[in-house]
């Protein structure tokens, strides 16, 4: 048994992002998914979102919800990450100054949805685009 | 449990218009057969309704000035925020005396209660609060928001009781030592900005039992007072409460009194829920304290006060200009339990769809089959606030899919006499 959703992330309209995390933690919350579950899910959803609008230019999340785990996959047709690696350091970050002074831009973001997520994967093409798939499993 | 709300419908007024269903902000409220409905089990009685309501329909169940009862000695405890309804005030000596004059046998003010409250919060931050955002629990209106909405944030509320909690405590105990009256012959009356205080003295959350007696809101005891009150005459020196104190009635002044740096401040029901998103997505992990009022501008923005919250603010700064800090706080080194929450607050749940993952997955899956039928206009004419709202109460069987209006449109069988009999908002383009 699952539940998909799906949402087209704009990346023209910067005060709507965080839209769709917000949507999915409400759902989690209404399914009655362990609290820890649901913070872990919105921590890393909401990081993942808010790189699409930055780094990409938009892109699509598509979220499936079973009773044993959340499983999200972002994806984008931005200009994809040279070096993950690099990018999933602490403090690394190539946001631009407008977004800077909303308080982004800390490089924070990868290394959170490590930290919040049972599992993570990024696929990143230079030039093509970025697909990163997160999973968080349902602590009970 | 007991589900005392001071929110209520006059059922005669109501004429089923839909303004209160999208203004309620925990979706509580269905318009059916012309008449709105509250659901006990999510009102957290803000008053929002109150507000918007055309037909007065809503209002606060509040006690009446006539029925000051069977009490020996009766003792009003004005909310600060009584003291920014009056122009050109600079004593609030004026208001207090006034209360006397009315009926009242003395009087306490909330705001020194507030002091009180003030210097225990002070003193519970430091032992309990380290790395932790503790989140005020004056506003009766916000723990009942946050026990519906926000359950996970239950373990960052204040377990403190407000002002007007501790101001009945020692307004009986004052009244007590003078008078050698029982308790049962003081009554205590709360002059109330709002029907949640109301609800919290008649059905307190995380206490066994109330010390206030009863509440008349500001509105209506404002034109007695106003008739009471004159320049001509030296009112009495009742009133012994500093800035602090006078302060709790604006946004701001009860964090303000809890002196930490940092902390935030929100009111207004829509700011108070983002913020409370917020916290609960732990984006504000630096604050030591979050003061939240349901209503604009704090309590001086409730909806049984009179003035405008900003003019009633600006009122207040003015009285406040020439107090001391603060002449009320602890006279023990520890905290006095009474003032301390009896009983721990519990989640109610009310947002899950079912009590196992499996079972809620199912009724989900349902509610978006259901949604997929609907418009996604969240028009409100069904009487539900939005589509979703509707899919899931047609997912719980309480609506049908024909109570929305297009839905209906598409079951009517002869086309062209459908598109005559529907309402010019509703038809198709020509
Ligand atoms: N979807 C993406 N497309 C292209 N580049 C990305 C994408 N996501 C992340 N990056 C790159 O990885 C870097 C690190 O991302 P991360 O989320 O950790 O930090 P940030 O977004 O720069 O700052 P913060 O998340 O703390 O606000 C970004 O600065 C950006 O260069
Ligand atoms: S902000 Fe003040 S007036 Fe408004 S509901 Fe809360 S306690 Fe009552
Ligand atoms: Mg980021």
């Amino acid at each position: 048994m699952s539940i998909k959703l799906h949402f087209d992330v704009s990346g023209d309209d910067f005060t709507r992002a965080g839209e769709a995390s917000g949507k999915i933690k409400n759902t989690l919350k209404e399914l009655g998914f362990n609290p820890e579950t649901v913070r872990n899910v919105a921590i890393a959803m909401y990081e993942a979102e808010i790189n699409l609008v930055i780094h990409a230019g938009g892109g699509e999340i598509d979220v499936e919800i079973s009773p044993e785990a959340v499983t999200a996959v972002f994806k984008d047709e931005g200009p994809g990450i040279a070096d993950v690696e690099k990018a999933m350091q602490e403090g690394f970050s190539t946001a631009p100054d407008n977004v800077r002074n909303l308080g982004f831009g800390a490089g924070m973001g990868l290394p959170n949805i490590k930290r919040y997520s049972d599992e993570m994967d990024i696929k990143s093409t230079v030039g093509v685009g970025t697909v990163m798939t997160i999973k968080v499993l349902n602590k009970q | 449990m007991d589900f005392f709300h001071s929110v209520r419908l006059d059922e005669d007024k109501c004429r089923g218009c839909i303004n209160c269903i999208k203004r309620c902000p925990t979706e509580a409220i269905r318009v059916r057969n012309g008449k709105a409905r509250i659901s006990p089990e999510l009102c957290i009685d803000c008053g929002e309704c109150i507000r918007i309501c055309p037909q007065r329909a809503k209002y606060a169940h509040r006690d009446k000035l006539e029925d000051f009862g069977h009490f020996k000695y009766k003792i009003a405890l004005p909310a600060p925020a009584l003291y920014g309804q009056f122009n050109n005030l600079d004593d609030t000596n004026y208001i207090l005396t006034a209360l006397k004059k009315i009926g009242f046998d003395d009087v306490y003010e909330v705001a020194r209660g507030a002091e009180i409250v003030s210097d225990a919060t002070r003193k519970w931050l430091k032992e309990n609060g380290k790395g932790k955002t503790i989140i005020s629990s004056a506003c009766p209106a916000v723990v009942r928001l946050i026990r519906v909405r926000y359950p996970k944030l239950i373990p960052n509320v204040l377990p403190m009781n407000p002002p007007m909690v501790e101001a009945a405590i020692q307004a009986r105990k004052i009244a007590k030592e003078k008078t050698g009256l029982e308790d049962s012959d003081i009554g205590v009356f709360f002059i109330t900005p709002c029907p949640a205080k109301i609800t919290a003295i008649k059905n307190p959350i995380c206490n066994e039992v109330s010390y206030i007696n009863g509440a008349f809101s500001i509105k209506d005891i404002y034109p007695s007072l106003l008739k009471k009150m004159s320049r001509e005459e030296e009112p009495e020196d009742i009133n012994n409460a500093g800035l602090i104190g006078v302060g709790w009635a604006n946004s701001g002044g009860e964090a303000a009194g809890v002196l930490k740096e940092r902390y935030l401040a929100a009111d207004g029901i829509e700011n108070v829920m983002q913020v409370l998103a917020e916290i609960e997505n732990e984006k504000l992990p630096d604050l030591e304290f979050v003061e939240l009022n349901a209503c604009p501008g704090g309590c001086v923005g409730g909806p049984l006060t009179v003035e405008n919250p900003y003019v009633a603010k600006a009122r207040i700064q003015r009285l406040r200009k020439y107090l001391p800090v603060s002449k009320n706080r602890l006279e023990t080194d520890e905290i006095p339990d009474h003032m301390m929450w009896e009983k721990p607050l519990t989640a109610t749940h009310s947002l899950k769809l079912a009590d196992n993952v499996f079972d809620a997955m199912e009724l989900m899956t349902k509610v978006y089959e259901i949604q997929a039928l609907l418009p996604g206009l969240d028009c409100g004419t069904c009487g539900a606030p939005s589509c979703n709202a509707m899919a899931k109460d047609i997912a719980k069987g309480k609506a049908e899919l024909t109570d929305c209006i297009f839905r209906m449109k598409q079951e009517m069988s002869d086309e062209t006499a459908a598109e005559e009999l529907i309402p010019a908002p509703f038809r198709d383009e020509e």
